[in-house]
């Protein structure tokens, strides 16, 4: 009857990929030996813009949230930071980590207006409520109101003395944000969880019908991009250390730019906006010096790939080969099968 | 004991089209009961009413002496109802194996690991287990058929709802389905199953009910259901004498 088999979850590119994704962390630990302070400010910016096009994709490739309006947490995020540091008194680094948190809280019942819409309204809808979040702010007189404030002289000494140090802290903060949220992302979608989002993705009348409560997934990844929205404009607006309504709720920053990343690098996988993020900076720093050609060049290309390859540069990169780094799958093996691998079937996480 | 699955009086119109009218059904326990009806009879509508992938506009339904109309369609499935669909909606860029193990997983609330045993077993018994790696949106159309009862019985179904999933096979491969059918029937699932496909319907199921605009227009012994005049002329195309 049921012969012996094994369940195994890693590919011979997969722990190929972890070894240099390893190589790449340990020189990134090391950059600041190397770099000036512009690349490490550059380097924090690709950090912030890699986590927040994982949750993006999160968000829209595997629940179908079609979210124009991730600016409403990054501004959320960007604001409570400074309300708690300069209002509160509040040391950054706590600062930092709870205005994730505030961000997260704030989606929950956003989530339930917005959760309303469906499509197109459902995109509409969080462009509006992230106009109104910006119209509140502008309203608050102790942020500075429409013109915004900067950041006191007082909480910046408080993160770190010299300039240095403070751009090395500002640095693995960013790096940490960036590799965290690839690893969460990453761990979520091995998980069981992960499965449940991953059908959802696949469809979703279909989940439903297998007993996926689609509706508390959806929450939850909602929560999670806003918490890591709020992160990023925490940490960005520390560096930026000058805060505004228009600045902070900017839908070209971070959700514009955000969905470029996903949609030319890969949507529905980790990798995609992995690679996407390489080329989105790859390109600003080529036409960089050709005005506003920069944005019809990135125009036209979003336009092509969306046209010619809608699996993004990863698909047409990896789907001929099968190739994975992040491997999520579960691949059924007989015992006595030729293909060894060293995995034996690996416990579920369960939930 | 109260049978399984209770419709009492269901009605479900979209707009001013009554697909689904006062229509009461029921299944017992351990029972396999057909479908017949022509197309647009509404019986894909009822099997929506029962998974609550739609909710009726009035009446209500009952499972295991549960009222389920407002229920959702994922806590209807952890109940015990299991559904394939007419048209496949596999999780396609998902191994079969994978198809299967999220519907263990969430079907049953029991952890991944827990499961891969199940899944194993349904996979043989669905004669999937050649495709158990392959990407679901790799499959052929009849294979997706069968991956979509695959993926309902990985849910461990208390009742079993098929949709036209004998479609457009040869002759050896229903005589293969009408097996694994009944042995999933032996093992005490209760199955509703809508087919066209007649004789494969008639060898394994114990009663038939016939729909026609969204109403009950005949149920019974197969063999009586089928000689009625009625079910001759509309689901048959027989002019009545």
């Amino acid at each position: 009857m049921a012969a012996a088999w094994r369940i195994e979850r890693s590919t011979a590119a997969s722990r190929a990929a972890l070894f240099a994704v390893a190589l790449a962390f340990a020189a990134l630990l090391a950059l600041p030996a190397r770099g000036d302070s512009g690349d490490l400010r550059l380097a924090v910016e690709i950090c912030y813009s890699l986590a927040l096009a994982q949750a993006w994709n999160l968000l829209a490739g595997y629940t179908g949230l079609v979210s124009v309006g991730q600016q409403a947490y990054v501004g959320l995020g960007g604001y409570a930071f400074f309300a708690l540091t300069v209002l509160a008194g509040m040391p950054p680094l706590p600062s930092l980590a709870l205005a994730g948190l505030v961000a997260a809280a704030l989606a929950l019942p956003t989530a339930f207006v917005v959760f309303r819409l469906h499509g197109a309204y459902f995109a509409i809808g969080t462009w509006v409520v992230a106009e109104v979040f910006r119209l509140l702010l502008a309203q608050m007189r102790p942020l500075g109101g429409g013109t915004g404030m900067s950041l006191p002289v007082a909480v910046v000494r408080d993160l770190a003395q010299s300039r240095g140090a403070r751009d090395l802290i500002t640095y693995y903060l960013g790096l940490g944000l960036g590799l965290g949220t690839v690893l969460l992302v990453f761990f979520w979608l091995r998980s069981r969880q992960g499965l449940a989002l991953t059908a959802i993705r696949d469809s979703e009348t279909a989940a439903a019908s297998v007993g996926i409560d689609n509706r508390r997934t959806k929450f939850a990844v909602y929560a999670i991009a806003a918490g890591i929205a709020g992160l990023t404009g925490a940490l960005a607006f520390l560096e930026k250390l000058r805060i505004s309504p228009d600045a902070a709720f900017s839908v070209g920053d971070w959700t514009a730019n955000v969905i470029f990343i996903v949609v030319i690098g890969g949507i529905g996988s980790i990798e995609g906006p992995i690679l996407g993020t390489i080329v989105f900076f790859a390109l600003r720093a080529l036409l960089a010096d050709y005005g506003a050609w920069y944005l019809i060049t990135l125009g036209a290309l979003a336009v092509a790939v969306m046209l010619l390859a809608p699996q993004g540069l990863w698909g047409v990169v990896a789907r001929p080969l099968g190739l994975q780094f992040f491997p999520v799958q579960r691949r059924l093996r007989p015992l006595n099968s030729p293909q060894t691998a060293p995995e034996a079937a690996s416990p579920g996480r369960g939930d | 004991m109260p049978p399984l699955i209770r419709l009492d009086e269901v009605c479900k119109s979209f707009g001013a089209l009554k697909v689904i009218d006062r229509l009461s059904l029921a299944l017992g326990e351990g029972e396999a009961l057909g479908i017949l009806g022509p197309n647009g009879a509404g019986k894909s509508t009822m099997f929506n009413l029962i998974t609550g992938d739609l909710r009726p506009s009035a009446g209500r339904i009952h499972f295991a002496g549960r009222d389920i109309t407002d229920l959702p369609a994922h806590r209807r499935c952890r109940l015990g109802v299991g559904r394939s669909y007419q048209i496949p909606h596999p999780f396609g860029g998902m191994s079969v194996f994978e198809n299967l193990l999220v519907a263990a997983a969430f079907g049953t609330g029991r952890k991944e690991a827990a499961c891969y045993g199940r899944c194993v077993e349904v996979l043989e018994r669905t004669r999937l287990m050649p495709k158990a790696n392959v990407a679901a949106g790799r499959l052929t159309l009849l294979e997706r058929k069968r991956l979509e009862l695959a993926r309902a019985l990985a849910t461990g179904p208390k009742a079993l709802l098929l949709d036209e999933i004998a479609g457009g096979l040869t002759e050896s491969e229903c005589q293969e389905l009408i097996a694994t059918i009944r042995e999933i029937h032996a093992d005490g699932v209760s199955i509703i199953w809508i087919e066209h496909v007649v004789h494969a319907l008639l060898a394994v199921v114990g009663r038939l009910v016939v729909i026609n605009f969204g109403r009950e227009i005949a149920q019974g012994a197969p063999d009586a259901v089928m000689a009625d005049p009625a079910v001759q002329e509309i689901y048959l195309g027989i002019e009545a004498a």
